[in-house]
């Protein structure tokens, strides 16, 4: 018994540490990082998805059906979304070759895309609107869309 | 209770479901799983693995809402709760049984195999899926299932 106690005791443990470690990691926003993967042409693979890029940024959303935390990324993205960003929302499971190019692991996963079309931030896990905020500044830094004249 | 009063006009899928009822029938599950750990390599604890694996079983076919946990939750602990913020998408918690149904069926079958030792390892590898799903709302298949897709896809 003195055994199997341990062995709970144990998983209880490892049950807390896996918590926490993936809760801080939930939407934790990546800059750069992900800039040497594959900032190709983001703006043909949009094309190709029949979606059209943001003048200022593009949330391309990564989802799948067995997964709840898309669906609450997906609603603070869209919140998000106006005429000068884009939210694309692509289920993973139906571009298999698109997900192993962008190297995308789970869902959701979010890559910023900025209006060149390049990736400039991508996060993993549901995101707060906090964390969309801050991944939509390191696309494009919060100066005025109709220009410097300050 | 079944019969919901909604909160305005929302945007969520048709048949959702109150995503507090998954959570809480994890934490049931896993308290049953802890318990199948302490009993350790027994008969005991094969018969109260089996138990869990069959409470899957109307999880992974109609969805969360059909297992006893869901019943429980919808009985006792919802009519204490606020309505949810929003309803969430069944499907994901469907596929999380489905995963606990493999796990805990697979000791099941090793158990009566023979191999009693199987018990309270699957019983733990379940205990930790269901506990993060109950305390951070984690999902481990979930979080599992496009690598595992990824990888078919490979293979194929």
């Amino acid at each position: 018994m003195a055994q199997q106690t341990a062995v709970l005791v144990a998983l209880v443990v490892l049950t807390a540490a896996v918590a926490l470690v993936w809760r801080r990691r939930q939407g934790q926003v990546r800059v750069g990082a992900a800039r040497a993967v594959a900032s190709t042409a983001w703006h043909e693979d949009l094309a190709a998805l029949g979606a059209a890029p943001g003048a200022r940024a593009t949330f391309l959303q990564f989802s799948a059906p067995v997964c709840a935390a898309c669906r609450s990324t997906a609603r603070t993205l869209a919140a998000l979304a106006g005429p000068d960003v884009a939210h694309v929302e692509v289920d993973a499971t139906e571009h298999l070759d698109l997900v192993r190019r962008a190297q995308v692991l789970r869902t959701p996963t979010v890559i910023v895309l900025d209006a060149a079309g390049a990736e400039v931030a991508r996060a993993s896990g549901a995101m707060t609107p906090d964390q969309a905020r801050a991944a939509l500044d390191a696309a494009a830094p919060t100066d005025l869309p109709s220009g410097r004249n300050a | 209770m079944t019969s919901t009063d909604r909160p305005g006009p929302q945007t969520a899928p048709p048949a959702g479901i109150d995503p507090r009822g998954p959570r809480v029938g994890a934490g049931i599950t896993a308290v049953l799983l802890a318990v199948v750990v302490l009993i350790g390599p027994r008969t005991e604890a094969l018969v109260l693995l089996a138990v869990v694996a069959l409470s899957f079983l109307p999880g992974a076919l109609v969805g969360t809402h059909a297992t006893w946990q869901g019943l429980l939750f919808r009985v006792l602990v919802r009519p204490r709760l606020g309505p949810p913020e929003h309803l969430e998408d069944p499907r994901p918690p469907r596929f999380a049984q489905l995963v606990g149904l493999v796990v805990t069926g697979t000791g099941v079958a090793l158990g009566l195999g023979g191999v009693l030792a199987a018990v309270p390892w699957a019983a733990g590898i379940a205990f930790l899926a269901a506990a993060l799903n109950a305390t951070v709302g984690l999902c481990l298949g979930c979080e599992l299932y496009l690598l595992g897709r990824r990888f078919r896809g490979a293979r194929v």
